[in-house]
């Protein structure tokens, strides 16, 4: 059977979160999860980056490396891509959307070593995606993330004038805060027919 | 101890406890949390990323003086990936097992920080020796917090270790910790206690 691209999207967004699921690019969330507004930076830096790395490693392997017989390069190629197509967004931007450029500032280099962008090229590939599917499910994926962050970056803003325990200040209490979004995010689980 | 001893166990040890990359450092989370639903896998990632650690700060250290600075990062990420490729196949071929449950995260070793951190930190300035033991003790000490992790969540989510009961009669494991959640619980939980032990400690001193 194959999924509709609409259980697709809200399954990757939702019910198999990319970060309180999957636990894939937990840095920018513990990192850049202090305010909201920088939070909202750095998910439209990933959601950018992220569907055009997915795009360009699918179209690698199904048509560089399968046919060549070449698979087992693809860890060493999938990363060289993104770091490759990282450092281009950025000179793009750089000289032609200079605003925008301003906006993604300094998350678009941490991207690189960012292992949602590898793991969604990954599991596109491994889940067996025609082209649409790997771009909705990339979407979806990135839609996820900024979801996440940005809620999550919300209550950590709250939190700063909670009365918290000594021992439990920041990251520890922000560990279990994600337990606790990730718990309330477990409950969308089989709501779309997929896991 | 001579001062050279001292200085060569000062660098084992500096990844165990000093600059543990879990419990410190704060680098290498996602593979920490993701496969630590039990103590066998966790030790596997941790052996899997301890052994591509050492041998990419042995690879870089031996090569540091061919690679130019401008292009050493695409470098670093070429060795990296090399050894990753390696385990994952070896692993395929030897712990099918052990490599289907850890399943992405084997080619994911490759973005784990602490490896290209090391590489960039440590291995690019010292001579192979030390840049070998700097590996080892890193890799110890990532081993060692994502045993932790995983023996905890095993023995509370499960009641289990290493798969043998340890389960009390009449108390149910809870499911919950090994699960998602649980493993932003029980880290949670485990770096506040050590905030504690620290704090006290500092307080017996001072």
């Amino acid at each position: 059977m194959t999924p509709s691209l609409v259980a697709i999207l809200f399954s990757a967004m939702i019910a198999n979160n990319v970060l309180l699921i999957r636990f894939l690019g937990l840095c920018p969330f513990f990192g850049v999860s202090r305010r909201v507004d920088t939070a909202f930076s750095m998910g439209m830096a990933v959601l950018f980056v992220m569907t055009m790395a997915t795009s360009a490693s699918w179209l690698i392997y199904y048509y560089l490396l399968a046919p060549m017989g070449l698979e087992f390069l693809r860890t060493v190629v999938f990363i060289l891509v993104i770091a490759a197509l990282v450092q281009m967004v950025e000179m793009f931007l750089k000289k032609v959307f200079p605003a925008l450029y301003q906006a993604f500032g300094v998350y678009l280099p941490l991207i690189t070593t960012n292992c949602a962008i590898l793991g969604t090229a990954f599991l596109a590939i491994n889940n067996h995606y025609d082209f649409l599917q790997a771009i909705v499910f990339t979407v979806g994926v990135s839609l996820g993330f900024v979801l996440a962050l940005v809620m999550f970056a919300g209550m950590r803003q709250r939190l700063e004038y909670a009365p918290i325990p000594e021992a439990f200040k920041g990251y520890p209490l922000a560990f279990i805060l994600a337990g606790l979004m990730s718990l309330s995010f477990m409950g969308f689980a089989g709501m779309f027919g997929l896991h | 101890m001579t001062d050279k001893a001292r200085f060569l166990w000062h660098t084992l040890t500096n990844g165990i406890l000093k600059e543990n990359p879990i419990l410190r450092l704060m680098i290498g989370l996602c593979p920490t949390l993701a496969v630590s639903t039990s103590l066998t896998d966790a030790f596997g990632m941790g052996v899997a990323t301890a052994c591509v650690l050492v041998g990419s700060n042995l690879t870089v250290s031996l090569l540091r003086a061919f690679i130019p600075s401008g292009v050493r990062i695409p470098i670093f990420i070429v060795v990296v990936s090399t050894f990753v490729t390696c385990i994952d196949y070896l692993m395929q071929a030897y712990l099918p097992a052990l490599h289907q449950s850890l399943g992405i995260f084997v080619p994911l070793i490759v973005v784990n920080c602490v490896i290209l951190g090391r590489a960039e930190a440590f291995a690019y300035r010292n001579g192979p020796f030390l840049a070998v033991l700097d590996g080892l003790g890193m890799g110890l000490g990532f081993i060692l917090a994502i045993s932790l992790l995983g023996g905890i969540r095993e023995i509370i989510g499960n009641g289990t270790i290493l798969g043998w009961s340890v389960a009390i009669t009449g108390v149910d494991p809870v499911l919950l910790m090994i699960l998602p959640p649980g493993a932003f619980l029980a880290l949670g939980f485990l770096m506040a206690a050590l905030n504690a032990i620290t704090k006290k400690r500092e307080g017996a001193h001072s």
